[in-house]
């Protein structure tokens, strides 16, 4: 046992030169504490929530980004009914071919996925100033940080001019290291959108969220952060659909193995009684 | 049936005793896995050479059911992976495992050396089991490193440009191998597809050393904490039920910690950049391989010249060839060798450094830390093991294991 002990140290030993990017990014600025639904081992998706989120990524975000991953479909998962979600499809026409090969275009069927607001990366480059919207289908799992990013990014727009002059010191002095300048200082232009969270804290996207953006259906009071916790809560669901299944599976599982495993050290208790 | 060390089996089964008298893997079962004299004395180290087995069939199924719903393919490798996430039924749990499942094979076979290391299992008569061991490593890493090309995520696109350009150090005929690895002039769909191939041939490869590597450990059978041969039936225990039952307690254990990861932290040692689509034309801020890879990954870096860095990383593995003839040591195990016994932890602290050294950008007091990290890895097997063993005065060696057995159960 003593030495089961000392295995697992050791390979703890050798998982912890990851844990370093398993952290958030590297910004001078603390992150918002945000508790969701869906941490920790028994975590689940709350539906009104994504549903909101929906709503808010619906009006807002699909002008700018895909959500190439996700089809129609699949916001039945999120307590929509089949109905509803035939009339949002409907409302978005998608290319197609008719009969004769002719290109057409008509409405968005269940099983099409959701509609991209450019033909291609470089119309969505040229309409942003050069940069192209990221696609959001898997934007939560593909930054550290996760869903406590996402919604950093969203909250974190703020007025350079007004921040504190200790913190403006820590930007230019991170920007000195990054440079190898000892002179250099950091600097935003008018038409630069200083955001607290993004990497080098200038980002192509002004902020897309304020207050009262969006009036939720439900009635839910709309501030800029509940906008930005549902849209994030919606954006981590459209990147892992199936959360809920493998935490649900996971307990099962787990709780199978631990009785199996007692099970196996009494026989192996057993089997060698007389001779230790 | 018999189960008396040496004598052949008899099978009271008619049809069983029929086809083993033809083709004798009954017998072969019986003798390799029932009545198998173990050391009665090993530990749960002992158990990752059976974790690593199963591994090696978790790896084989789940890579099978992925390699059904996958397209190798630059325009669809990415989606079709996201698909099995998505839409395969259970094709989430397939690729968790798969992914895992390879982080948790390097877990278990550094743990297995390790202990080889620790307990001097390469020494004679086992140095081809160990050299054998080296080889599945080589090839395991080959594998896992093909692998990780599949999803073409920015890491598998950027980590493939990287170490496949790694050939181009060699003099002369450098870059005309890396055309040759890629089949084209960067990394592409032709890379793609044979990495596909081979990432599917290798296993299969290593299920044959694997094999070689079980015959051979059968030969002399199974080393043990104390390093002495076993003299005789007291020494040891068949090896089933004692050892069936206590692999089957170890392979539940590392099961459990496996599974943890599996269901409720899947992608924590993964890189989240692998879920962003390649993109050749946008490079990551850091390049960093599976961690796995770190330690090599850090000596790799730690030599300034391409050429030399290179060179210095396989030798890390090189090394591990000739090991049985470094160490110079008469005494097996290191529960005798009160010098060298805390080198081995240190090497061990060693290797841990050096893989914070790979996870780290190549700046700073990073630079020199891996220089010295790396040369201690080198000073270790090449210097110290061969003098320490001439100079170091080993402890009294027990008469027998039971003999140490008996005398630590009574004090
Ligand atoms: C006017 C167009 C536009 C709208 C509307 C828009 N975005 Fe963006 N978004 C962009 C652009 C352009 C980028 C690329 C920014 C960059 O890389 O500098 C971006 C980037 C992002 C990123 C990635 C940041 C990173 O770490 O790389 C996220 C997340 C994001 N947007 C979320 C949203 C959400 C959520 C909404 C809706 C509430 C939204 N965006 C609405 C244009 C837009
Ligand atoms: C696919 C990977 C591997 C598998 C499936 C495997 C399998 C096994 C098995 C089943 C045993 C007997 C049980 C045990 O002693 O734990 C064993 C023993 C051994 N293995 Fe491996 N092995 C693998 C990789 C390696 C590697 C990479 C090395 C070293 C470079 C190695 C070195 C040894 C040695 C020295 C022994 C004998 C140990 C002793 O008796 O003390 N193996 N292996």
């Amino acid at each position: 046992m003593r030495k089961l002990i000392l295995a697992s140290a050791v390979a703890l030993a050798a998982l912890a030169p990851v844990a370093g990017h398993a952290a958030g990014g590297d910004s001078i600025f603390p992150m918002p504490p945000v508790k969701w639904s869906f941490s920790g081992p028994f975590g689940t998706y709350d539906r009104a929530a994504a549903q909101r989120g929906f709503q808010v990524f619906k009006e807002v975000c699909t002008a700018c980004h895909s959500l190439s991953l996700v089809a129609y479909r699949n916001l039945t998962e999120l307590g929509l009914t089949e109905n509803q979600v035939k009339a949002i499809a409907a409302e978005y026409q998608v290319p197609d071919l008719n009969d004769e090969g002719q290109p057409i275009e008509r409405p968005a069927r269940l099983s099409d996925r959701f509609k991209k607001p450019f033909a291609n990366d470089a119309a969505a480059a040229a309409a942003n100033q050069g940069k192209a919207p990221p696609d959001l289908s898997l934007i939560v799992k593909a930054r550290a940080g996760g869903a406590d990013y996402t919604y950093a990014l969203l909250v974190g727009y703020a007025d350079y001019a007004k921040l504190s002059a200790e913190d403006k010191a820590k930007l230019d002095k991170q920007v000195q290291k990054a440079s190898g300048d000892p002179k250099a200082k950091f600097e935003v232009t008018k038409d630069e959108n200083f955001n607290k969270y993004f990497p080098g804290y200038k980002i192509s996207m002004a902020a897309p969220l304020a207050a009262d953006k969006v009036t939720y259906v439900d009635g839910t009071k709309a501030t800029l952060e509940q906008l930005s916790a549902d849209v994030t809560h919606f954006l981590a669901w459209a990147s892992e659909p199936k959360l809920e299944d493998r935490k649900r599976t996971g307990v099962r599982v787990l709780l199978f193995l631990l009785v199996l495993t007692g099970l196996m050290y009494a026989v192996k208790r057993q089997v060698w009684a007389d001779k230790h | 049936m018999a189960s008396q060390h040496g004598t052949p089996p008899v099978f009271s089964n008619k049809l069983v005793a029929w086809i083993d008298h033809r083709l004798p893997i009954f017998s072969y079962i019986e003798k390799e896995y029932h009545t198998f004299p173990m050391p009665r004395n090993v530990n749960y180290f002992w158990n990752f050479g059976a974790i690593a087995t199963i591994l090696l069939v978790l790896m084989i199924a789940t890579g099978v059911v992925l390699a059904t719903n996958y397209t190798a393919h630059v325009d669809f490798a990415f989606q079709s992976v996201e698909r099995i996430d998505r839409d395969v039924a259970q094709g989430w749990l397939i690729r968790d495992l798969h992914m895992n499942g390879a982080s948790f094979f390097f877990i278990a076979v550094y743990i297995h050396m390790f202990r080889g290391l620790y307990y001097g299992s390469y020494k004679a008569p086992r140095e081809l089991l160990w050299i054998l061991g080296v080889v599945i490593l080589l090839l395991l890493m080959a594998t896992a490193f093909m692998g990780y090309v599949l999803p073409w995520g920015q890491m598998s696109f950027w980590g493939a440009t990287v170490i496949t350009n790694l050939f181009s150090a060699i003099p002369v005929v450098g870059p005309s191998i890396v055309e040759w690895l890629w089949g084209g002039f960067a990394v592409e769909n032709p890379t793609l597809n044979r990495f596909f191939a081979l990432h599917y041939l290798l296993p299969f490869v290593i299920v044959g050393v694997v094999a070689l590597h079980v015959v051979a450990l059968h030969q002399h059978g199974s080393n043990n904490p104390l390093g002495i041969d076993p003299k005789g039936p007291q020494d040891t225990v068949p090896f089933h039920p004692y050892l069936t039952m206590k692999d089957g307690f170890g392979v539940m254990v590392f099961l459990l910690v496996f599974c943890a990861f599996v269901f409720f932290a899947p992608d924590y040692l993964g890189h989240p950049d692998n879920y962003v689509k390649a993109d050749p034309l946008v490079t990551p801020p850091h390049i960093v391989p599976e961690w796995y890879f770190l330690p090599f990954y850090a000596i790799l870096r730690a030599v300034p010249d391409k050429l030399g860095g290179v060179i210095a990383m396989f030798a890390a593995i090189a090394v591990l060839f000739i090991l049985p003839w470094l160490d110079t040591s008469r005494v097996k195990s290191c529960t005798f060798r009160p010098i060298y016994k805390w080198f081995v932890f240190v090497l061990l602290i060693d290797c841990v450094i050096l893989g914070f050294c790979g996870a780290n950008p190549a700046e700073g007091f990073w630079v020199p830390l891996s220089q010295v990290a790396t040369a201690y890895y080198f000073f270790h097997f090449l210097i110290l093991l061969p003098v320490l063993g001439k100079i170091e005065r080993p402890l009294p060696l027990p008469h027998s294991i039971a003999d140490a057995v008996l005398k630590k159960k009574a004090g």
